[in-house]
């Protein structure tokens, strides 16, 4: 437990630190699309995706282990249509799943699911 | 709207798996007549499949059974158990005699000391499930008293002195021969196992499928065993809650719309939990984070 939250603070605090480092070129990248930081309030919004609640990622307070931790998403998902699948409809790739179908039961619209995809591909 | 079209989709799919259990048939029970029995030995197996290394009545601990850090917090905390008052005020009230000189003990057997586990009962006076809070709030209005409400308060206190009493009593509920009592179980099995809500969880969702797992700070509490600890004080809630109070709460969980307390659906839903740990020891009243 203690050690997905310092893993997750580490991660944090590189990300901090690449930001940093990125500078005014990360501005640009943000510019062309939505911000990152968009997706993750999406994310982290409990009356949104509430992700945290399953998921831990970077940025976690509390670990979740309901779902698998979400990370390195773009080497495990390159393709962008997957991770819209996913939170479109889970339930398409996994009939059993807990994980609820954001787009489908219309509790995100495609907006948001392209900001959270954004945000998964900072991770 | 999406909901409609959710439960559709759920109804089909359950007709798909029927389809499909039919076809395999063999070891399946008969699918017309319903059989609690096996259901509840299959359950039982299930969850010792899971948790092999969870001693059987140790279910009656819910989150606790399935985590040692967890466990460790509740040992700490159990120095002084946060329910103690709750306690003294239920004894107190129990005790007490009503205005007519008639008191709770008059309205259960063996004084209401040491039967909490025989709790809910298939009454086939009513035809209804009765369950402990229930019966309480019957035995007041018999002798001229207000009920009390359901999910806070004295109601909790003196199902948690009740708990007491029965302590390490194994769950006891018995589904007698009568077609209405067959009903009400498996309207309370397929109640817990419905998804419903825009999120589309059932109660299995979250207490079987995610048994044991992590959702945000808290550990899911496996099904078997489930209601053995209540009434329970949690540190989240800041007091006691009853069962009612933790149906209605994983209802708006779901984002559903919670029901009344002691509706028919939640008194067969407790039936149908009450059965399925059959067995675990009570344990009530209880403590969580
Ligand atoms: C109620 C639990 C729950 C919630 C809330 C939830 N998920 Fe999931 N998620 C799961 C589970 C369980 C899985 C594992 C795969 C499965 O069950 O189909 C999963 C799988 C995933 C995967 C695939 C990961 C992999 O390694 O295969 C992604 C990506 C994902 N979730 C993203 C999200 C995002 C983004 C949110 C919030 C918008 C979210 N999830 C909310 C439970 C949840
Ligand atoms: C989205 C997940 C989720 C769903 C769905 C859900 N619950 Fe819960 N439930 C929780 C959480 C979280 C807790 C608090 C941690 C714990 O004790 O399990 C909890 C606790 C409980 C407890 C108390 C366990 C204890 O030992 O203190 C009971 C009883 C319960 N739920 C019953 C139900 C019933 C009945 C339903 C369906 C109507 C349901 N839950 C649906 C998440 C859920």
């Amino acid at each position: 437990m203690t050690k997905a939250v310092t893993r997750a603070i580490f991660h944090g605090g590189i990300a901090a630190v690449l930001l940093a480092l990125l500078g005014t070129a990360s501005v640009q990248v943000f510019a062309q699309g939505t911000a990152p930081s968009a997706g993750q309030a999406v994310a982290f919004d409990r009356t949104k995706g509430n992700c945290l609640a399953c998921h831990t990622m970077r940025g976690s307070d509390v670990p979740s282990n309901v779902g698998p931790e979400l990370n390195d998403m773009k080497a495990r998902f390159p393709d962008r249509a997957d991770l819209i699948a996913i939170l479109q409809n889970e339930e398409a790739r996994n009939p059993q799943t807990i994980m609820p179908s954001f787009g489908r039961n219309l509790i995100l619209d495609h907006q948001e699911i392209e900001q959270i995809v954004d945000f998964l591909y900072s991770l | 709207m999406p909901n409609r079209r959710i439960r559709a989709r759920a109804s089909l799919r359950v007709a798909v798996l029927a389809a499909a259990v039919a076809v395999l048939g063999g070891a399946a029970p008969a699918p017309d007549k319903t059989d609690p029995l096996a259901d509840q030995k299959a359950f039982q197996a299930s969850f010792g499949e899971r948790f092999p290394q969870v001693p059987f009545a140790d279910f009656a601990n819910g989150p606790y059974a399935v985590s040692a850090p967890m466990r460790k917090q509740w040992e700490d905390i159990m120095q002084f158990p946060p329910y103690d008052f709750a306690l003294d005020e239920g004894k107190t009230a129990f005790e007490t005699p009503f205005a007519n000189g008639k008191s709770y003990a008059d309205c259960f057997a063996n004084k209401g000391i040491g039967v909490r586990q025989d709790f809910p009962y298939f009454d086939t006076k009513t035809g209804e499930v009765a369950t402990l809070d229930g019966t309480i709030n019957r035995c007041r209005e018999a002798n001229g008293e207000k009920p009390l409400p359901y999910q806070v308060g004295l109601m909790a206190s003196i199902t948690a002195y009740m708990a007491e009493t029965s302590r390490d009593k194994p769950f006891d509920i018995k589904i007698p021969d009568d077609p209405r009592a067959r009903a009400a179980y498996e309207d309370g099995k397929e109640y817990f196992y419905t998804r419903r809500g825009q999120l589309n969880f059932s109660c299995a969702s979250c207490h079987v499928g995610a048994a044991g797992q992590r959702l945000r700070g808290d550990i899911l509490a496996p099904a078997i065993g489930i209601l053995a600890a209540f009434p329970i004080y949690r540190s989240d809630w800041g007091s006691m809650g009853t069962i009612d109070r933790r149906f209605t709460s994983c209802s708006a969980q779901m984002r559903s719309e919670p029901l009344p307390p002691q509706d028919k659906s939640y008194r067969d839903l407790e039936y149908f939990l009450s059965y399925m740990s059959n067995g675990v020891p009570i344990s009530g009243p209880g403590t969580r984070p």
